[in-house]
C-alpha cells in the first residue's frame, strides 16, 4: 500500500460498489448455491429438493464413468501442458539466438493466440475430416484409418493436437519474454565459461527460466482443464456419444444435458478444490520469484 | 514569506517506531535551513511533516502565524521538490508546473505570466512543449523547482533534490540554487544525508541523530564546536580524529595539547589541528601509511606505532608536501583547536576553541 | 527487445562469408514452427475461395478459388439458423458488442476497484481486498450451472447484461491495475496533493493519463477474451440474434450432422470472419499486448 493515501470516508466505497456488486451476484451467489446444490438431490421435475449430505460427491467419486473420465483428463492434461511447453520453449530459444527476421518469427508464431478455441476446433474438424482432411489422408497413406468422433483414440490425439496448437502462442510468448530477461552480462559470461552451446543452455538458461516455466506449468494445466473446452465441444459437433471428455466437459454435461444438477454441482465443487489449490500454489511461488528478484 | 516553528514535534508510527523525537527548531524568515544526517535520522519524516504529506503525533507545526498540523498540503502555502522530480510523465513541461495553479483557479494569464518568468529565470524557455523524459537530468531537476517557484509558496521544501545527479551537476545545481536563494528571498528548508551540500548550502544547519536534533547552528559552528561527537564526526571530511583518552595515543595528544578539563574522556581534532613535522623534530612520532593526493591538498594517514588499536590519524598538508608512503615524521596538535567530549560525547566548552586561530593567511571580514 | 548492435563480433575478421549450418538450422526449426502455426489457418483461407462440391471432391485447396466473394457474402448476409433471423454481420456486431462491452466494462471497473484499493485508505480496505481476489481462484467453467441459473433468475438470458456483466465478475483486470498502480512512484500522489488535487483530480489528470499503455494492452487482452468466449454464450443466449461469430461455430456443427455436402465454404468463411479482428488486432498492437501479458503476471 502506499505510504501516502487519501482518507475520504465514502469515496473508496463508491469506486469499489460496481465491483463488488458483480461479484456478490455473478461470483459468490453462484458458487454458495454450487456448494449448497451438491448436498441436496434436485427433484428432475423440479419439485422441491432433498439433502443428502455427501452421497452426490460419493456417487460422482464412485461412478466408474467417472474415473475414467477423471483418468482421461490427467493423461490429456499432461499430454498437452508437456507438448505446448517443450514445443514452445524450443521455438522460443531459436527465435532469441536468430537475428535476422527475429521480428518476423515472433508474429508468426505468436498470432493464434487470438483464435477462439472453437474456430480451432472447427479447423481440427477440417483438417480430420472423414472425406476432405488432410491428415486423414496422410494417415490412410501409411494404411491407417483415422476416424474422428468415432474411435476413441482418433478423437483424443485430435484432441490433443489442437490443444496443443493453440497453446503454443501464449507459452512462446512467455518463454522468450522470460530468455529476453536474462542479462546480457550473465550470457557473456556464460559464453566465456563454457564453450558448449547445449550445455550452457541446461546449466545456465534453463535454471533462469525455471519460474517462468512453473509459472506457465500452472497456466498449461489451468488451460488444458478448462479453456479447450469450446475444442471438444466443436470437435464432438456437440455429441460426444463414446468420445472422451474431460472433467469441465462432463460437468456440463451432467447439468444441462443430465439434468443431474446435485452431481453435476458436487463435481463442480471438487473442481473449484483442485483449482483453489492449484492456484494457491501458484500464488505461493509467484510471492517467492518476486521475493528473490 | 514566512517563519517555520517546530514546536516539540514527536511522530510515532503505527508499528511504534519514533521515527522524530521531540523536536524543537525555530526557522527565521528568509532562511536557508539544511536537515542533514544519516540515512534513517527522521529528517526526510520531519520534512514531510511540514509539507502535511505525513500526520504530526504530537507538538506543532506553525508557518507563519498559523498552525498548520491539520492543514491540507496544498492549502499551506509551501511547495517541494522531491528527490525523483516527481514530474507528471504524461504532461508538458508547462503543463507540469500550470498543474498546480490550475487546480489553484488561477486565470489563465497570470499561470502564463508566472510559468513565463519562472522559465526565463531557470532557462526553460525553450523546453516548455517538451515531456519530461525529453529532458536530462538537470534540466528534469530545473523543471521541478520551476514547479515549485510558479506556487510563490512561504516555504520551499527540498527532499534530497540532487542526489540523483552526477557530481560535476550537482556542484553545478548547489550553486544555482544559492542563486535561487538569493533572489527569491524565500524561507528554504532542505534535506539532504551529504554533509558537503549542507555546509555549501545552509545558513543554519540541523542535525539529526535517531529522530532527535543533536545540534544547530551555522556550518562554521558545527564544524569548529561540534555539540557532541556524532556531529564531530558526521561534519567535515576527513572526519574528526577522535581518540578516547584511555588509550596511549590519547595521553600522548592529550599531553601536547595542554589544559585537559576535568570530566574529558575523548579527544577531538580536526586534520587540521595535527601538524606534520620532519621526524627527529619534537612532537609523537610515526609514518606515513598512506597519502591520498587530492591536488591542492594531501591527506596523510598517519599510523603511530606505540597507540594500541586505534593507531590511525589523518591530517592535511599542502599539495606540495614531500612526504610519501613509508616516511617517517613527528606530529604536534595545534592546542586553540582541540575539542574535548565527555563521557557521554557531549563536547565540554572550551576557551580556545571557541575561536579558532586564525590560519595562515588572514580570512577577509565578514 | 532483440539488440543487433552487439551481435557476434567474432565473425567480423574472416573475409569470406561462411554459411554457418548451427544458424541454418535454428532457422529451419523456426520457419517449421511458423509453417505449423500458419498452414491449418492458410488451408482453411485458400478453400474459402471454393465452391462445395470442388471441395469435396478435391479436399482442402492449396491455392485461391473463384468462390470467395460467393462463400463471404453468403457467410456475412445469408440469413442462417434454424429460424433465419441471423446473418455474419449480425453476429459481428454481437461479437463486437461482447468484445467492447466486456473489455470497457472490466477496465473501467476494475480501474476504479484497484484505485480503492491503492490509494485510499479505509476501514475495510483489507477485506474488500480479499473479496475481490477470491474471485481469481475459480474460473467461470467450475461454477457455470448456477451462474446460469443466477443469471435466468434475474431474466437475462438473451440479453447483452446477462452476456457480459457475469464475465467481468472476476478480478483479473483488478490485480493487473492493482500491480501497475503499486508501481507508480508516490511521490507523483505527493506532488499532486501539494498541487492541491483531490481524488477525482488526481485519477482523472494524472493517473489514468499515466496508465494509458497498460489500459491499452489490458483492452486488447481483454478484447480478444471477450470475443472468444464461447461456453457462456453457448448457454447464455438461445434466441439467434444473440449469437457471436464463437458461438455460430457450433450452429454450423449441428446443421452439418445431417447434411450430405456440409457447407465446407461457408463454414471456412465463417471461420476466417470470426478470427481476423482478433488476429489483426493482435498482430497491430503487439508490443502493447506482449507488455501487458508479460508483465500483468508479476
Amino acid at each position: 500500500m502506499k505510504r501516502a493515501q487519501f482518507s475520504r470516508p465514502l469515496f473508496p466505497y463508491l469506486l469499489l460498489v460496481p465491483q463488488l456488486s458483480i461479484i456478490a451476484v455473478f461470483f459468490y451467489w453462484p458458487a454458495a448455491e454450487a456448494i449448497r446444490g451438491s448436498f441436496f438431490l434436485e427433484d428432475p421435475f423440479g419439485f422441491g429438493s432433498t439433502f443428502v449430505g455427501f452421497d452426490n460427491y460419493y456417487d460422482a467419486v464412485t461412478g466408474s464413468e467417472y474415473l475414467n473420465t477423471a483418468r482421461f483428463t490427467l493423461v490429456f492434461t499432461a499430454l498437452v501442458a508437456f507438448f505446448s511447453l517443450a514445443l514452445a520453449l524450443l521455438l522460443a530459444v531459436k527465435a532469441d539466438i536468430v537475428l535476422r527476421g527475429a521480428k518476423t518469427y515472433r508474429t508468426l508464431l505468436m498470432w493464434v493466440y487470438a483464435i477462439a478455441p472453437p474456430v480451432a476446433g472447427l479447423i481440427g474438424i477440417l483438417l480430420f475430416d472423414q472425406s476432405i482432411g488432410p491428415i486423414t489422408d496422410l494417415a490412410g497413406l501409411f494404411g491407417y484409418e483415422l476416424k474422428l468422433g468415432v474411435n476413441y483414440w482418433d478423437t483424443a490425439f485430435a484432441m490433443v493436437l489442437v490443444s496443443v496448437w493453440k497453446q503454443i502462442p501464449i507459452n512462446f510468448i512467455f518463454f522468450l519474454a522470460g530468455l529476453q530477461s536474462i542479462p546480457r552480462p550473465v550470457r557473456e559470461a556464460a559464453m566465456i565459461d563454457n564453450p558448449s552451446g547445449l550445455s550452457r543452455f541446461f546449466t545456465i538458461t534453463f535454471p533462469l527460466l525455471a519460474p517462468t516455466g512453473f509459472f506457465l506449468l500452472i497456466i498449461n494445466i489451468t488451460y488444458a482443464l478448462f479453456d479447450t473446452f469450446g475444442i471438444l465441444d466443436i470437435l464432438f459437433k456437440g455429441e460426444p456419444a463414446n468420445n472422451p471428455i474431460t472433467l469441465v466437459y462432463k460437468v456440463f454435461l451432467d447439468g444441462f444435458r443430465g439434468n443431474d444438477l446435485g452431481g453435476s454441482s458436487a463435481q463442480s465443487v471438487i473442481l473449484m478444490v483442485l483449482v483453489l489449490v492449484l492456484t494457491v500454489f501458484q500464488f505461493r511461488f509467484m510471492e517467492r520469484r518476486v521475493h528473490y528478484n | 514569506m514566512a517563519q517555520v516553528n517546530i514546536q516539540s514535534v514527536n511522530k510515532v508510527y503505527a508499528n511504534g517506531f519514533a521515527a522524530v523525537k521531540d523536536v524543537e527548531v525555530q526557522i527565521r524568515d528568509g532562511e536557508f535551513v539544511v536537515l542533514v544526517g544519516p540515512s534513517g535520522c527522521g529528517k526526510s519524516t520531519l520534512l514531510r511533516m511540514i509539507a502535511g504529506l505525513e500526520d504530526i503525533s504530537s507538538g506543532e507545526v506553525a508557518i507563519g502565524d498559523r498552525v498548520v498540523n491539520d492543514i491540507d498540503p496544498a492549502k499551506r502555502d509551501i511547495a517541494m521538490v522531491f528527490q525523483n522530480y516527481a514530474l507528471y510523465p504524461h504532461m508538458t513541461v508547462f503543463d507540469n508546473m500550470a498543474y498546480g495553479l490550475k487546480n489553484k483557479g488561477m486565470k489563465k494569464g497570470e499561470i502564463h505570466t508566472r510559468i513565463t518568468e519562472a522559465a526565463r529565470m531557470l532557462q526553460l524557455d525553450d523546453h516548455l512543449t517538451r515531456k519530461p523524459r525529453q529532458l536530462s537530468g538537470g534540466q528534469r531537476q530545473r523543471v521541478a523547482m520551476g514547479r515549485a517557484i510558479v506556487r510563490e509558496p512561504k516555504v520551499f521544501l527540498f527532499d534530497e533534490p540532487l542526489s540523483n545527479l552526477d557530481a560535476k551537476l550537482r556542484a553545478h545545481m548547489r550553486s544555482e540554487l544559492k542563486e535561487l536563494h538569493r533572489r527569491l528571498n524565500a524561507t528554504f528548508v532542505f534535506v539532504t544525508h551529504d554533509q558537503v551540500e549542507a555546509m555549501s548550502l545552509a545558513d543554519r544547519i540541523v542535525i539529526l541523530n535517531a529522530g532527535r536534533i543533536e545540534q544547530v547552528g551555522t556550518p562554521m559552528e558545527l564544524y569548529h564546536q561540534p555539540a557532541s561527537l556524532f556531529v564531530a564526526e558526521f561534519i567535515g571530511s576527513p572526519a574528526m580524529n577522535t581518540v578516547p583518552l584511555g588509550t596511549r595515543l590519547g595521553g600522548m595528544l592529550a599531553n601536547t595539547a595542554g589544559t585537559l578539563p576535568a570530566p574529558a574522556m575523548t579527544i577531538g581534532l580536526r586534520p587540521e589541528a595535527i601538524l606534520a613535522g620532519p621526524a627527529g623534530g619534537p612532537g609523537i612520532k610515526g609514518h606515513v601509511a598512506m597519502a591520498e593526493a587530492l591536488g591542492a591538498e594531501t591527506v596523510l594517514h598517519i599510523e603511530v606505532p606505540q597507540g594500541g588499536t586505534d593507531t590511525r590519524l589523518t591530517t592535511r598538508v599542502s599539495g606540495e608536501t614531500r612526504f610519501t608512503e613509508g616516511d617517517e615524521l613527528a606530529i604536534t596538535v595545534d592546542p586553540s583547536r582541540v575539542c574535548w567530549f565527555d563521557h557521554e560525547g557531549r563536547r565540554i566548552a572550551t576557551e580556545p576553541a571557541t575561536q579558532p586561530a586564525p590560519r595562515k593567511e588572514p580570512l577577509p571580514a565578514e | 527487445m532483440t539488440d543487433m548492435t552487439t551481435a557476434s563480433p567474432i565473425a567480423v575478421p574472416t573475409a569470406r562469408p561462411r554459411i554457418r549450418w548451427n544458424r541454418v538450422g535454428d532457422h529451419a526449426i523456426l520457419i517449421a514452427g511458423a509453417l505449423f502455426m500458419l498452414l491449418p489457418v492458410l488451408l482453411t483461407l485458400t478453400t474459402s475461395t471454393f465452391d462445395n462440391i470442388t471441395i469435396h471432391r478435391g479436399g482442402l485447396q492449396f491455392a485461391f478459388g473463384p468462390d470467395g466473394f460467393e462463400n463471404y457474402q453468403k457467410a456475412m448476409f445469408e440469413k442462417g439458423g434454424f429460424t433465419k433471423t441471423v446473418d455474419g454481420m449480425r453476429m459481428m456486431m454481437n461479437s463486437l458488442i461482447l468484445g467492447l462491452g466486456f473489455a470497457v466494462g472490466k477496465i473501467v471497473i476494475s480501474m476504479m476497484a484497484a484505485y480503492a484499493i491503492v490509494y485510499f485508505r479505509f476501514r475495510f480496505g483489507t477485506i474488500a481486498f480479499w473479496i475481490i481476489f477470491t474471485t481469481l481462484l475459480l474460473p467461470l467453467e467450475v461454477r457455470i450451472l448456477p451462474s446460469y441459473e443466477v443469471v435466468q433468475n434475474l431474466g437475462l438470458l438473451n440479453t447483452y447484461t446477462g452476456l457480459i456483466v457475469p464475465l467481468i465478475a472476476s478480478a483479473t483486470g483488478t490485480f493487473y491495475f492493482r500491480q501497475f498502480f503499486k508501481s507508480v512512484p508516490e511521490e507523483l500522489l505527493e506532488a499532486a496533493r501539494i498541487d492541491g488535487a483531490g481524488p477525482v483530480n488526481f485519477f482523472i489528470n494524472i493517473l489514468v493519463p499515466l496508465s494509458q499503455t497498460m489500459i491499452a494492452a489490458i483492452f486488447i487482452i481483454m478484447f480478444v477474451y471477450g470475443w472468444n468466449q464461447y461456453l457462456w454464450p453457448t448457454l447464455m443466449t438461445t434466441d439467434e440474434s444473440m449469437f457471436t461469430l464463437v458461438r455460430g461455430i457450433k450452429q454450423i456443427m449441428q446443421v452439418w450432422i445431417g447434411a450430405n455436402i456440409p457447407d465446407y465454404g461457408v463454414a471456412m468463411a465463417l471461420a476466417i470472419i470470426a478470427m481476423t479482428p482478433p488476429v489483426l488486432i493482435v498482430i497491430l498492437f503487439q508490443s502493447w499486448f506482449v507488455k501487458g501479458l508479460v508483465e500483468s503476471d508479476k
